[in-house]
């Protein structure tokens, strides 16, 4: 973007925006406006782009609390406690500055929590990298692990889960998302539907502002990266952690002593985008004194203390007679407080800086009044191409003892230890399944009951099939929390796509966005929120359409929780679901014959959730000795990985005549693996009959090794030290 | 002998992780878990103090190099002076070692990243409030999880660690024999937890707060707890 343009298209503003503004104001906006327009109607906060297409997704549902909407979303958990969660993407900023980019996309999906009056209790960090061959993806992978790690760790909020996929559509921009989970007592939710009074102050408190973080939404995460993208490094946000657990704190006890009418967490767009939707939402104005801000250096201009996202920053409502026992807990926490500003009547946001008015808005102009554009899509070309070169019916020549090491050191399958190793995943003590797993489990205090927690993202699927991989990503999602014995409840979600000003990057998006739709009201798992990232791309290289959903379910006993491990030896060991040749955008055909070509698996949502239900009350009556979710790689990798988790060899042989590889590998949807004790395998078999989950019984558990009938066989040791060692050997070098 | 439960006082400093961690181990294992407030000079009569884990004034600076100068730590050396037990876990045992509490300091992991894991430790001594009723030569499996839990002395300081058998938790392998694979962050001699010349102070970088409850992982923290209770029951008598 030039320097020379007007002021308006550097913020990032069409002219066609312009005009809307002058129209609104009936003037010219002056500069201090244009930024704050600018930073509201950017794509990040506004939803300009994507806003026709998510008004299709399911929101209501019994169990939801919240919808779409608010800071986050919260369901209901029974017994009077609610769930809140969502995820975020901090993609761009970590591009730039990795450490920091992660470190603060963990602080502000924190903030969301808290803001409605949730204590955090499980961070989920999905991620996607280039590939490891590449130096810098190497720098950029080490760099947003050891920020989620320095800044999570620092909080004391577990990470219990997430996900890794590699692509080299990524390499330029790697998708960096963060889920926060936090728990409060339904009836105290701080939502936007509280009462809130005229005159109440705006009580900012928590770190200072800075110049750090300026035209985040609008310039960093509303625009495609461009070459020289390390010159928006001062548009990255740098993260104080230890200012953030005090004010976990702070908030939370001033939420349980019920001392606010409203609480707001500053992110994008900073104080405007706070106090705009505080004043929007109570259908009022507000009076803002920009002199009342504490700055961290003296010389801000006003447009700049409006739009900062310097982190750590919290906006409580507050009645004046509370004002004195709100700074008290502020201070016994070490926090900053400022009253800067009290929402009025009217409608109007005033804002003042040394005793003039420096903006005039209607308050809901900025929330609301964004334009809406409905983008133009077509679907690409090549796409019918590259469902036509199907590698199901590829020539293999890799013997498929081969292709079995090689699918368990791939970085999409074999073990992530070295990333969440470095993530405390243990402090509150809740954490009753670590990462690793399906799905995490967190125990709620006082209660048997435990989230189960779990991410997921089809990059290949949508990259050859955008609907396909969207709807595939919520049935994985579901399925990986129904192994754990949970039932799915809801989900937020991230989509993160190219720029949509292209409008073969729009289509993927409006078929993903039907794909999670058709998913979600298959399985009444309804849609509670999440976050859209657009221009996830360098030149015209976009990374692969990835909506990631996090599926938040419950298990209202976590005694009785499936784990993914073979204990023990003599279970008896069946496949649920039935395999297909489908090897089309598998992890074979990408790992071994280097092609990510093909239509992904075909998706029976019906048959998905028999599946479901089959995993759920078999868990409900203790059946299992485990389960796991049969994904990448397929039954091979499923079984392996319940093989290594015990550190239990088993003796396989595959149903059906399809050729080896295909029965192997084929990722065919709606399976999962599960071991049951012999004296109740006719159980296990009469209750997936009555459910419609057709089943084959796979062998048995024991033994050092693992043993495919007829194809061969490995020491578990072995091919433990192949899938462990894979990702460290990658990062060496 | 008096019939109330033995009292442990967990001390929350601005940025403790773990305090209610500890204070649910102690109540878990039939404690009374007392809260102590980091600006207040008052440890309510507790029986026994624990530095918990966590990254207290963020750890700016150097690890627990600011949390030694708050108020409380002036009534927790007086408590340790009068032989009273105190525990450091993780950064309170960064704490300890810079109060001077303690010989030696934590330095970062010799991988130079954060690590949680489980790991086993091998008691080597029942002289201490964490280990009174544990034999020496006993291994117990509990997580460890920080950036800076490499513990180092110098040359001196290290032999007379071992000298005088203040070394009180060592990594090993699950069989208990020594192995570098075992050592979680390089530390000295594979040291995970030391005590004091007069026995009543000890710092560990594992967790045994999170290692009590078997719903969430294995217990190698109970006969710990269980050791403290003990003690601090006594001095309750």
């Amino acid at each position: 973007m030039s320097r020379t343009a007007p002021l308006h298209r550097q913020l990032g503003l069409t002219d066609g925006e312009l005009d809307d503004i002058r129209s609104t104001l009936g003037r010219d906006p002056n500069p201090n406006e244009l930024a704050m327009y600018a930073a509201m109607w950017s794509e990040h906060c506004s939803y300009k782009s994507s806003k026709v297409h998510l008004r299709t997704l399911p929101t209501e549902g019994p169990s939801v609390l919240v919808g779409p909407g608010q800071d986050a979303g919260a369901v209901d958990l029974g017994d009077g406690l609610a769930a809140v969660f969502k995820i975020e993407s901090h993609s761009h900023p970590s591009a730039v500055e990795p450490y920091q980019g992660a470190a603060t996309g963990v602080g502000g999906i924190v903030r969301d929590i808290i803001s409605m009056g949730a204590r955090p209790v499980a961070l989920m960090d999905p991620l996607r990298f280039g590939p490891l061959a590449d130096e810098r993806n190497r720098w950029l992978l080490g760099g947003v692990v050891a920020g989620i790690g320095g800044y999570g760790n620092c909080i004391g909020v577990p990470t219990v889960g997430g996900e890794i996929g590699f692509a080299a559509p990524h390499s330029a921009n790697p998708t960096v998302n963060v889920m926060c989970v936090g728990l409060a007592p339904a009836d105290r939710l701080v939502t936007g539907g509280r009462e809130v009074h005229e005159g109440a102050l705006l009580v900012l408190f928590g770190a200072a502002t800075g110049r750090d973080g300026i035209g985040g939404v609008s310039v960093l995460a509303s625009r495609t990266l461009e070459e020289g993208a390390e010159e928006r490094r001062p548009s990255v946000q740098i993260g104080d952690p230890f200012a953030e657990k005090l004010l976990v704190e702070a908030s939370l006890e001033l939420v349980e002593r019920d001392l606010l009418e409203g609480l707001q967490d500053l992110g994008g767009a900073g104080i405007t985008c706070a106090v705009s939707e505080s004043a929007a939402r109570a259908g009022m104005g507000a009076e803002l004194d920009l002199d009342a801000v504490p700055l961290r250096e003296p010389d801000l201009e006003p447009f700049e203390i409006l739009t900062s996202e310097s982190q750590e920053r919290m906006l409580a409502i507050v009645d004046p007679e509370r004002l004195d026992d709100v700074r008290a807990v502020c201070e016994r926490w070490g926090l900053t407080t400022a009253v800067i500003g009290r929402l009025a009547e009217g409608g109007r946001l005033h804002v003042s800086a040394d005793g003039a008015t420096v903006a005039e808005i209607p308050a809901r102009s900025l929330t609301e009044d964004a334009p809406v554009y409905t983008r133009p899509m077509t679907p690409p070309d090549e796409s019918t191409d590259v469902l036509a070169d199907d590698p199901t019916f590829a020539a293999v020549t890799t013997p498929v003892d081969e292709a079995f090491v090689a699918l368990l050191r791939s970085p999409n399958v074999a073990s992530k230890r070295w990333v969440w190793e470095q993530y405390d995943s243990i402090v509150q003590g809740g954490t009753v399944v670590a990462p690793g797993s399906d799905a995490a489990l967190v125990r709620i205090e006082g209660t048997l009951k435990a989230l189960a927690l779990s991410t997921d993202g089809k990059g290949r699927f949508g990259a050859l099939d955008p609907y396909l991989g969207a709807a595939h990503a919520v049935a994985e999602a579901a399925r990986n929390v129904a192994c754990t014995g949970a039932t799915p409840l809801a989900i937020t979600n991230c989509l993160n796509f190219g720029n949509p000003e292209r409008p073969e990057v729009m289509w993927q998006f409006a078929q993903s966005v039907r794909g999670i739709a058709d998913a979600c009201r298959a399985f009444e798992t309804p849609v509670t929120g999440g976050n859209v990232s657009f221009y996830n791309e360098a030149g015209v290289s976009a990374i692969w359409p990835t909506p990631v959903i996090g599926m938040l379910g419950l298990i209202e006993d976590y005694r009785l929780a499936v784990r993914g491990a073979f204990e023990g030896s003599g279970s008896w060991i069946y496949l649920l679901g039935e395999t297909f040749a489908e090897l089309g955008g598998s992890e074979f055909a990408e790992a071994v014959l280097g092609t990510v070509a093909g239509r992904p698996p075909a998706l029976d949502l019906e048959r998905e959730r028999r599946l479901h239900g089959l995993l759920i009350e078999g868990a409900r009556s203790d059946l299992f000795e485990s389960a796991h979710d049969c994904a990448e790689g397929g039954i091979a990798v499923a079984l392996a990985e319940s093989a290594i988790a015990g550190r239990t060899g088993f003796a396989a042989s595959l149903p059906g005549d399809v050729p080896a590889h295909v029965g192997l590998f084929s990722e065919s949807a709606s399976r999962a693996v599960v071991s049951v004790v012999p004296e109740r395998a006719n159980e296990l078999e009469d209750t997936a009959e009555a459910m419609q989950v057709p089943w084959f019984r796979l062998g048995e558990t024991g033994g050092p090794n693992v043993v495919f009938d007829g194809l061969f066989e490995m020491d578990v040791t072995e091919i433990a030290d192949q899938y462990e060692g894979a990702i460290p050997e990658l990062l060496a070098g | 002998m008096t019939d109330r439960p033995p009292r442990v006082g967990v001390v929350t400093f601005p940025g403790s992780l773990d305090d209610r961690d500890a204070l649910r181990a102690v109540r878990f294992m039939g404690g009374e878990g007392v809260p102590l407030w980091h600006a207040e000079r008052d440890l309510r009569g507790v029986d026994a103090v624990i530095l918990p884990g966590g990254f207290s004034y963020g750890d700016y600076l150097r690890c627990g190099a600011i949390a030694r100068f708050a108020p409380i730590m002036d009534e927790v050396r007086e408590f340790a002076e009068a032989g009273g037990p105190v525990v450091g876990i993780c950064n309170g045992f960064q704490i300890l070692c810079e109060a001077g509490l303690l010989p030696g300091a934590l330095i970062r992991n010799r991988q130079l990243r954060f690590v949680c894991r489980w790991v086993d430790v091998r008691v080597e001594t029942s002289a201490s409030p964490l280990t009174g009723e544990i034999v020496a030569g006993d291994v117990l499996r509990v997580p460890v999880k920080h950036g800076e839990g490499q513990f180092v002395a110098s040359a001196a300081d290290l032999e007379r660690i071992e000298a005088e058998r203040l070394v009180v938790f060592r990594y090993c392998s699950p069989d208990g024999s020594p192995s570098d694979e075992a050592n979680p962050n390089g530390a000295s001699n594979a040291i995970a937890g030391i005590r004091s010349e007069a026995g009543n102070v000890v710092g560990l970088m594992p967790h045994p707060e999170h290692a009590v409850d078997p719903d969430v992982g294995a217990t190698g923290g109970q006969p710990m707890f269980a050791s403290l209770l003990s003690i601090a029951l006594a001095r309750a008598a």
